[in-house]
């Protein structure tokens, strides 16, 4: 569908996916009426910082927002912060909001991001028990990081062992939980994960793996210990839970727009309606260079579908679609990730995780599909170019560090 | 404060009142200085806020440190000037700088 008249343009949601597709259409010359929705009360924000630097206190809020207030206001962006979008009227093409009122619509882009999974136990609505997803999460958690307490973290995923470094680096006497044999075991191989679970033992932090929570216990409302599958007892002064997100797609679904673990989108993330879009958590896209869709849960993921929306609204050329790339900081261990290990037959280490700058390489029939670069720029940068070209690589050489990256790449690619 | 000037690949200059303590990327996207990226936010993550420095302030702009340098070593191409913009802190030392974009940042 031809959306290049389209003179009404609502985004619903407040986070990068939003924030780009904003930029994007403004940018690309769209000079209508352009209106965001969002839940939150904040300008649209990074949430990478907040599991990282802005969980510890080191800078302001306003260093999180993509733009400043006058920004909007000079691009003419209407900004409709603390409101909910309680439904979508397709037929009419409006959009209800929680306080009254509606805004009507010529394209519809949903950016409504994730939410974490909640924890089935009892005392999990004690107080000081936390999920970490947004800012109001962080200014409650923050007030509680006081050096000397107990934190239990739930979950090894990437947000539990950011949280964890964090906490174990202010002092906090910090536990993470985890029911897989392995920390990040939904993410990475065995290899990353035993990196990890070594660098957060010899920073103090005590990981038990195959151990579950079991419920908890509290005083006066506020959550004071905590019972493991095994039957252990722990102190506990805050709890954070990290065991994963689910995508908001009820809006969509509700509305009748095909959902499946995401809002189905097309590569120009337009939905099963063609006004309406989704970009970022909450959508399910096409994986062009893995050969199957899904959902990424990444700030490339949300900047690139943002593009891709945009440009479909505005009849313009597909925007590159881009390796998959994400990021992890943890003590003074940087991780880039380049690409989607899920389904590799070999793993190639160059370098040794005992020098804390090594990276694994995951290969497919002899294609590199992903790679874990540890405080390795030039093996994430190569492997960026290496698996978007398809070449075929051998194990000898990628693992050879005699032979710099950028030689691989340029003989890899010429090949 | 520090007014910085970005520069264009094609030659065109804007000028930004900068503040202090904020790298000289996040003074560009709020400003929405064309050709700087900064995908990742200022993690040192990305090299997409890749940038040339008016040679008469390579010595204010500090030293780079080691994951720079090797971000910056598998960046398009990269001159001796080169440096990542979100590893720029703005100071009163900074006032005047000029910087170049490069033509792409990927």
């Amino acid at each position: 569908m031809d959306l290049t008249d389209a003179k009404r343009i609502v985004v619903i949601g407040g986070g990068q996916a939003a924030a780009q597709a904003i930029q994007s259409l403004r940018m690309g010359g769209y000079a209508g009426e352009l209106t965001l929705v969002g839940e939150e009360p904040a300008l649209p924000y990074q949430r990478p910082p907040l599991s990282k630097a802005y969980m510890k206190g080191e800078f302001a809020e306003e260093r999180l927002y993509f733009k400043p207030a006058a920004w909007y206001a000079d691009n003419k962006v209407e900004l409709v912060l603390s409101t909910r979008a309680t439904a979508i009227n397709r037929t009419d093409r409006k959009v209800e909001l929680e306080h009254g009122g509606h805004l009507d619509y010529d394209a519809l882009i949903l950016a409504t991001g994730s939410r974490p999974r909640a924890l089935p136990i009892e005392g999990a609505d004690l107080e000081h028990v936390y999920a970490l997803r947004g800012l109001a999460d962080v200014e409650r958690i923050r007030p509680q990081m006081v050096a000397g307490r107990s934190i239990l973290i739930v979950g090894a995923g990437y947000i539990g062992l950011e949280a964890a470094a964090v906490a174990q680096q202010m002092g906090l006497k910090t536990t993470v939980l985890e029911m897989a044999p392995r920390v990040l075991a939904r993410v990475t191989s065995p290899v990353m994960s035993e990196f990890y679970e070594t660098e957060h033992r010899r920073q103090g932090v005590d990981i038990r793996t195959i151990t579950s929570l079991s419920k908890l216990e509290g005083k006066d409302g506020a959550v004071t210990a905590a019972v493991l599958s095994d039957g252990t007892k722990l102190d506990a002064d805050i709890v954070l839970v990290g065991i994963g997100i689910l995508p908001n797609e009820e809006l969509a679904k509700d509305a009748g727009i095909a959902c499946n673990n995401g809002i189905l989108v097309d590569r120009d993330a337009r939905t099963s309606d063609p006004r309406v879009f989704a970009a970022g958590d909450c959508a399910s896209r096409p994986l062009v260079h893995f050969g199957r869709a899904g959902r990424l849960e990444s700030v490339h993921n949300a900047i690139e579908q943002g593009k891709l929306a945009a440009a479909a609204i505005l009849g313009k050329p597909r925007p590159n679609e881009d390796c998959p790339w994400f990021w992890s900081d943890q003590y003074d261990l940087k991780l880039q990730i380049a690409g989607l290990s899920a389904g590799y037959d070999q793993i190639v280490v160059r370098g040794s995780p005992e020098d804390r700058k090594f990276a694994a390489f995951y290969l497919k029939n002899g294609t590199l599909i992903a790679v874990d670069a540890i405080n390795s720029p030039p093996e994430f940068l190569a492997s960026k170019k290496l698996i978007m070209s398809g070449a075929k690589l051998s194990a000898d050489i990628l693992a050879d560090t005699s032979i710099s990256m950028k030689e691989i790449a340029t003989n890899a690619v010429a090949a | 404060m520090a007014k910085i000037t970005y520069i264009d690949c094609e030659g065109t200059e804007r000028v930004v009142e900068a503040q202090n303590g904020e790298t000289v990327m996040e003074a560009a996207i709020k400003n929405s200085i064309p050709g700087i990226d900064a995908d990742c936010g200022g993690a040192c993550a990305c090299a997409t806020c890749h940038v040339y420095v008016d040679q008469g302030f390579m010595d204010k702009v500090g030293e780079q440190e080691e994951m720079e340098k090797s971000m910056l070593d598998f960046a398009e191409n990269v001159q001796e000037n080169s440096r990542l913009s979100c590893q720029i802190t703005v100071s009163e030392d900074l006032d005047g700088l000029k910087v170049t974009t490069p033509e792409s940042q990927h």
